[in-house]
């Protein structure tokens, strides 16, 4: 997957935790929670989202990596190698 | 297959059981909610009777805010259960009031009324209401931090007047302290912000829109859901951990987790721990519904709801007879923004009432009984708010027998034990609390503890 492909991945999980947000506007280098509306509850769905739809395990101390796009980008790129885009599941 | 190995087994299709389990089928773990009753939510459920539909339960769901605020429990909790708020068509409340002794206050949504009202009624306290407000809005709703210190006691550090400590300890008390005579701090926190601070609403068609949008969303994400499947006993590996459940009629289903909502020393009882005196709760309730041939707001009975003490001592405990009419709670159910009774009105009533009394009774000596409080309850209520009796065309009544054949609690203990396990924990291995004995209150609370249980116990470990 590329790092297009995995900003879609995200922002399309995002999208279904939380679809009344405007993910249009979303920068890839500031903290996600600094931009719409996420606590930490809403960080696990995320992770859980990744987990059910690529099969990537992310375990607790690694969620602060996916703090902001690029963090995601940055630390899925080796888990995401081959799989396959899925959005509006 | 009967003997599928299931991720969780969730005790109880109430709000916390179908909250936990919309969790867990959300994310693929293999769940299976069941409760003993053909109709599911509880303590929060509907009935037909004469055609009509009455619930039992809501009067109220606490938590409103505006469509626009994202950062409250409520938002925050349609977003984990992935239900569209406008699914629930919440309805605000028109206003409501306290009545202690002599003494009334009206509060709205959003703490503007409230505030107006207390100012006008005990001019020399509002500052230090003021202050207390902001000390109730800088506190944590989500923290985990318990105070089971006197709210009462509590109180006194910004309040002088015990007569305005007792106006905000009567509806409080009633929307959910387990334990007679008192409300914990950290709970008076939470309901305060709950019902003062945000505010009241109906989902039109009652509790019934809430129940359906959790079941449709519940079997939509896989879960598994079984009515008139009571569980019997919850059974113990040899290490003692819970590692399945045992049904009724014998079926065994196994399962890595257990949560059940069935209650502190209910649960106890399932896993052949016997419960101590004092987590038995004691408080319980008489409620009667009359249907009326007109609006209740066309009868000049505008608010809401309507809490009551007549005595400036309220006595929030058990009481020697069949009911106690000194104090309740009168709920206006179409006094509400919207709502579908066309030309008719809702009226219903609570007092608290003890269940050993209740369940001495003979059938007959049962029924006049009914008919006797039901009387008292209707002319207390018409003290305070509204006598429906002139108007009514439909009645019905429920008591702490009902509550218990119904729900399973011991004593007909509406809101449980006395002893909160707010880490869901009774001591047994891989089986959690949710649910009322866990702690929290109200319809928003049930659900929220049925995401967290879920959350933390099993989505969560699997991270691990």
């Amino acid at each position: 997957m590329t790092s297009e492909e995995i900003i879609l991945a995200i922002k399309d999980i995002i999208q279904t935790i939380a679809p009344d947000e405007d993910l249009s506007e979303l920068k890839t280098d500031v903290r996600l929670r600094d931009q719409i509306e996420l606590d930490s509850m809403d960080f696990l769905d995320i992770v859980m989202e990744l987990r059910k739809r690529y099969g990537v395990q992310v375990p607790e101390e690694d969620y602060k990596e996916l703090a902001t796009l690029d963090g995601c980008v940055a630390y899925l790129t080796p888990h995401m190698q081959g799989k396959t885009l899925k959005v509006g599941v | 297959m009967t003997n599928e190995r299931y991720d969780a087994v969730v005790i109880g299709a109430g709000m916390s059981g179908l909250a936990a389990g919309i969790r867990l089928a959300q994310f693929d773990k293999r769940v299976v909610v069941l409760d003993r009753h053909s109709l599911w939510g509880g303590l929060n459920s509907f009935y037909k009777r004469g055609g009509r539909r009455y619930d039992t339960g809501l009067h109220a769901l606490t938590n409103w805010v505006p469509a626009t605020e994202k950062s409250t429990p409520l938002p925050k909790l349609l977003r984990q259960l992935r239900i569209p708020r406008e699914e629930l068509q919440l309805a605000e409340q028109s206003h409501s009031i306290v009545k202690v002794g002599a003494v009334s206050l009206e509060f709205g949504n959003g703490i503007g009324r409230l505030e107006a009202s207390v100012a006008q009624a005990f001019p020399r306290e509002i500052d230090g209401f003021r202050r207390l407000v902001s000390a109730i809005q800088a506190h944590d709703p989500f923290s985990d931090v318990v105070d089971a210190s006197s709210a009462r006691v509590r109180l006194g550090e910004w309040l002088r007047d015990p007569l305005l400590i007792e106006c905000l300890i009567v509806p409080v008390a009633f929307y959910g302290s387990a334990r007679e005579d008192e409300v914990e701090w950290d709970l008076f926190v939470v309901l305060f912000r709950s019902m003062f601070l945000e505010g009241l609403a109906r989902p039109m068609g009652g509790i019934k829109t809430l129940l359906d949008a959790l079941k449709k969303r519940f079997l939509d994400c896989g879960g598994i859901l079984r009515m008139r499947s009571g569980v019997s006993r919850i059974v113990r590996d040899a290490h003692g951990a819970a590692c399945g459940v045992q049904l009724d009629d014998g079926e065994l289903l196994e399962c890595e987790r257990v949560l059940s909502s069935a209650g502190r020393v209910e649960t106890q009882r399932l896993c052949d721990v016997p419960p101590q005196p004092a987590e038995v709760g004691q408080l319980s309730f008489c409620e009667t519904t009359s249907v009326l041939s007109q609006p209740t707001r066309s009868l000049g009975h505008t608010a809401t709801m309507v809490f009551f003490s007549t005595s400036e001592h309220f006595a929030y405990r058990r009481p020697a007879g069949l009911i106690d009419t000194t104090s309740g709670v009168v709920c206006a159910s179409d006094n509400y923004a919207h709502h579908e009774f066309g030309e008719a009105g809702i009226v219903r009533v609570t007092c608290l009432a003890n269940h050993a009394v209740w369940s001495t009774l003979d059938d007959e000596a049962y029924a006049a009984a009914k008919t006797q409080v039901a009387q008292e309850m209707l002319a207390a209520a018409g003290r305070v708010a509204l006598d429906p009796r002139p108007w009514t065309s439909a009645f019905d009544m429920f008591t702490p027998k009902t509550i218990h054949r119904y729900t399973g609690h011991v004593n007909g203990a509406v809101y449980g034990s006395p002893v909160k396990a707010r880490d869901g924990s009774i001591g047994v291995d891989k089986l959690h609390l949710i649910g009322t004995d866990q702690g929290t209150l109200g319809i928003i609370g049930s659900l929220l503890s049925g995401v967290t249980a879920a959350n933390r116990h099993i989505l969560m470990a699997n991270q691990r």
